[in-house]
C-alpha cells in the first residue's frame, strides 16, 4: 500500500541556517504518528514543507504518493492540515468560514459534513458567531473543522492542543482517535510528552533538523528504564548535547 | 473551478461587506473633488469645444476612482491575509496560481468598476455628460481594472506590513493617478511633465476612457488601447510568474 506520507532527504535552509537536514520519514496509511522535537526543532518547518507554505531546498516529499511540488492540486486534496498559529478571517462567521473553506476544495454541497464538524467539536451553537468573538480554545476548533472539510485521508496536526484546557484536550483527542479509526491517517506535534505516549503508535523525533529516533511507541519505552517517554526524549537530547558542533 | 468562484465570491464579500468604507467612501471623496474642481474651473476655457470642462473632468475622475479602488482591493485584501496570517487557508488550498491570479483580480474589478458606475451616475445627476463611443468606455474600464487590480496582487505579495503597503500607496499608485491626465489635458501642461506622463500607462488608461464620452482625446484610442493592453499582458505575465514560483507567499 502506498504510504500515506512520504519524504526522502527534505532540505530547508532559511539563509545560514539549516532548518532540514536530509529528513527522511515515512508515515503508513492508518497510522497515529508523534512528530516530537524541542522548539525549534523543525517540526512546522517539516510540515510547511509537506502542505506547500513552503518549497523544500531538496528532497522528495509526497502525500498519498502525489509528489507536493509537482502534483501538488492532488497532494493537497489528500492533505488536512491545522496550522500552529490560531489563524482565522475575521470578516466571517464561523459557518462562512467553514463554507468558503470548501468552496475552496471544490466541495459546493457540504453543510451536512460542516454541521457534524461543529457538532463534534461543540461549536454547534457559535455557527453563525464572527470569528472575532470566539475564544482561543473555540478558534483552535474551528481550525480544526477547516482541515477536515474535505475529509482529507491523511490529518496533520501542530500542537493542537496547545493553549487548551485540560476537558477540552479530552474531548479533542477522543474526535482525533475516531477519525483514526474510521482510517483517516494522523500526524501529529505536540509538547505534551505523556500525550503522544499514550495515543500514538510510532513517534519520531527531530532534532535540529535531523531525525534522531523513529520507531514505535512501544519500542522506544522499552529502550528506557523507566519506560517513560520523557526520559527516552531526555537521553536523545543530552546526546545531542555531546555531538554539539564545536 | 468552483475553488476559483470560491475564492472570487470570497473577495467580493469582504468587500461588500464594508462597503461604507469600500464604495460609499470612495463616492464622496470623488464627488469632492468634483464639486471642488468644477466650481473653481467653471470660466476655464473649454478643453474642447462644446465640452463644458466638468464633463471633461468627470470621465477623467470615474477612471482615477475606478483605477484606485481596483488596486486597493487585491492589495489591501492580501496584505491583511498575510499579516494576520490567514492567508494559509487559500495557500493550503487546490487553487493553480492561475486561479488564485484570477480571482483576486477579478473581484478588483467588480469593486473598481462598481465604484466608478456609482461616480459615474452620482455626477450624471448634476451635470450633463455625453456618452458617444461607449464601446470605448467599457473596453478601457475593464482593461484599467486588470491593470490597476493586478499591480495590487503584485503590491500585496510583495508587502509584508501595512507600512510597506503604504510606499506603494504614496509613490506608485498616488502619482500615476495624479500624473495622469485625470483633471487637465496634456497640451496644458509643461513639456516636461507633459513628456512624462507620455511613460505613464494610467494616462492612457484615462485618455481612452473620455475618449468613449467625448469622442475626444489627447491621443488616438487605439493609441491607447495597445498601450493599457500590452501593459496590462506583462504585467500579469511577470505577476503569474511570480506566483508559479510562490515569490514571498510560499517561503
Ligand atoms: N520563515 C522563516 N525564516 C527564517 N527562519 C525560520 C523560518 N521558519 C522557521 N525558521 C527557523 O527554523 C527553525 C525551525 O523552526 P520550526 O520548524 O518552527 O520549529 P518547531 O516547529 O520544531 O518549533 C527555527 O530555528 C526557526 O527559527
Ligand atoms: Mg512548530
Amino acid at each position: 500500500m502506498v504510504p500515506a506520507i512520504e519524504i526522502r532527504g527534505a532540505d530547508k535552509h532559511y539563509g545560514s541556517l539549516h532548518a532540514l537536514k536530509a529528513v527522511d520519514l515515512t508515515v503508513d496509511s492508518g497510522d497515529f504518528f508523534a512528530l516530537l522535537g524541542p522548539n525549534g526543532a523543525g517540526k512546522t518547518t517539516l510540515i510547511n514543507l509537506l502542505s506547500g507554505l513552503s518549497r523544500p531546498d531538496g528532497g522528495i516529499l509526497k502525500v498519498m504518493g502525489h509528489d507536493v511540488v509537482r502534483d501538488y492540486l492532488q497532494a493537497r486534496r489528500n492533505l488536512g492540515v491545522v496550522p500552529q498559529e490560531l489563524v482565522f478571517d475575521p470578516f466571517f462567521t464561523v459557518r462562512e468560514t467553514l463554507k468558503i473553506q470548501s468552496g475552496y476544495f471544490g466541495l459546493r454541497k457540504n453543510d451536512e459534513w460542516i454541521d457534524d464538524l461543529l457538532h463534534n467539536l461543540q461549536l454547534s451553537d457559535k455557527a453563525e458567531a464572527n470569528m472575532r468573538a470566539l475564544s482561543g480554545g473555540m478558534k483552535r476548533r474551528v481550525l480544526i473543522a477547516q482541515a477536515l472539510v474535505h475529509r482529507p485521508p491523511v490529518i496533520v496536526l501542530d500542537e493542537p492542543t496547545a493553549g487548551v484546557d485540560v476537558a477540552l484536550r479530552q474531548s479533542l483527542w477522543k474526535f482525533i482517535q475516531r477519525l483514526n479509526r474510521e482510517g483517516h491517517t494522523i500526524l501529529l506535534t505536540t509538547h505534551y510528552l505523556e500525550e503522544a505516549e499514550t495515543l500514538c503508535r510510532r513517534v519520531a523525533i527531530l532534532r535540529q533538523g535531523q531525525i534522531v529516533a523513529d520507531d514505535t511507541t512501544e519500542n522506544l519505552l522499552q529502550s528506557s528504564a523507566s519506560g517513560k517517554l520523557e526520559d527516552v526524549f531526555v537521553a536523545l537530547m543530552q546526546d545531542e548535547d555531546e555531538l554539539a558542533e564545536p | 473551478m468552483h475553488g476559483f468562484r470560491t475564492l472570487f465570491f470570497k473577495e467580493v464579500l469582504r468587500f461588500w461587506k464594508v462597503s461604507f468604507q469600500t464604495v460609499l467612501a470612495p463616492l464622496v471623496s470623488t464627488l469632492l473633488y468634483l464639486l471642488v474642481f468644477a466650481q473653481v474651473m467653471a470660466d476655464h476655457a473649454e478643453i474642447y469645444p462644446g465640452v463644458s470642462y466638468a464633463a471633461f473632468l468627470i470621465p477623467g475622475l470615474v477612471m482615477m476612482s475606478m483605477l484606485q479602488n481596483a488596486f486597493a482591493n487585491s492589495s489591501s485584501s492580501l496584505v491583511q491575509s498575510k499579516v494576520t496570517g490567514n492567508i494559509v487557508f487559500v495557500l493550503l488550498a487546490p487553487l493553480s496560481p492561475g486561479e488564485f491570479y484570477g480571482a483576486y483580480v477579478l473581484a478588483s474589478m467588480v469593486r473598481g468598476v462598481l465604484v466608478g458606475l456609482v461616480v459615474f451616475l452620482a455626477a450624471w445627476a448634476f451635470v450633463e455628460i455625453p456618452v458617444r463611443e461607449p464601446l470605448w468606455a467599457v473596453v478601457f474600464g475593464l482593461l484599467a481594472t486588470i491593470l490597476s487590480g493586478t499591480l495590487g496582487v503584485l503590491a500585496g505579495i510583495w508587502a509584508e506590513k501595512f507600512d510597506q503597503m503604504a510606499v506603494w500607496q504614496n509613490f506608485v499608485i498616488l502619482p500615476l493617478t495624479f500624473l495622469s491626465g485625470a483633471f487637465y489635458t496634456l497640451h496644458s501642461l509643461p513639456s516636461f511633465w507633459a513628456g512624462l506622463s507620455r511613460f505613464n500607462p494610467f494616462f492612457y488608461a484615462i485618455d481612452g476612457f473620455r475618449y468613449g464620452f467625448l469622442g475626444n482625446g489627447d491621443v488616438s484610442p487605439w493609441q491607447s488601447l495597445l498601450i493599457v493592453g500590452g501593459t496590462c499582458f506583462a504585467l500579469s505575465w511577470t505577476t503569474l510568474a511570480l506566483l508559479r514560483k510562490g515569490w514571498r507567499l510560499r517561503t
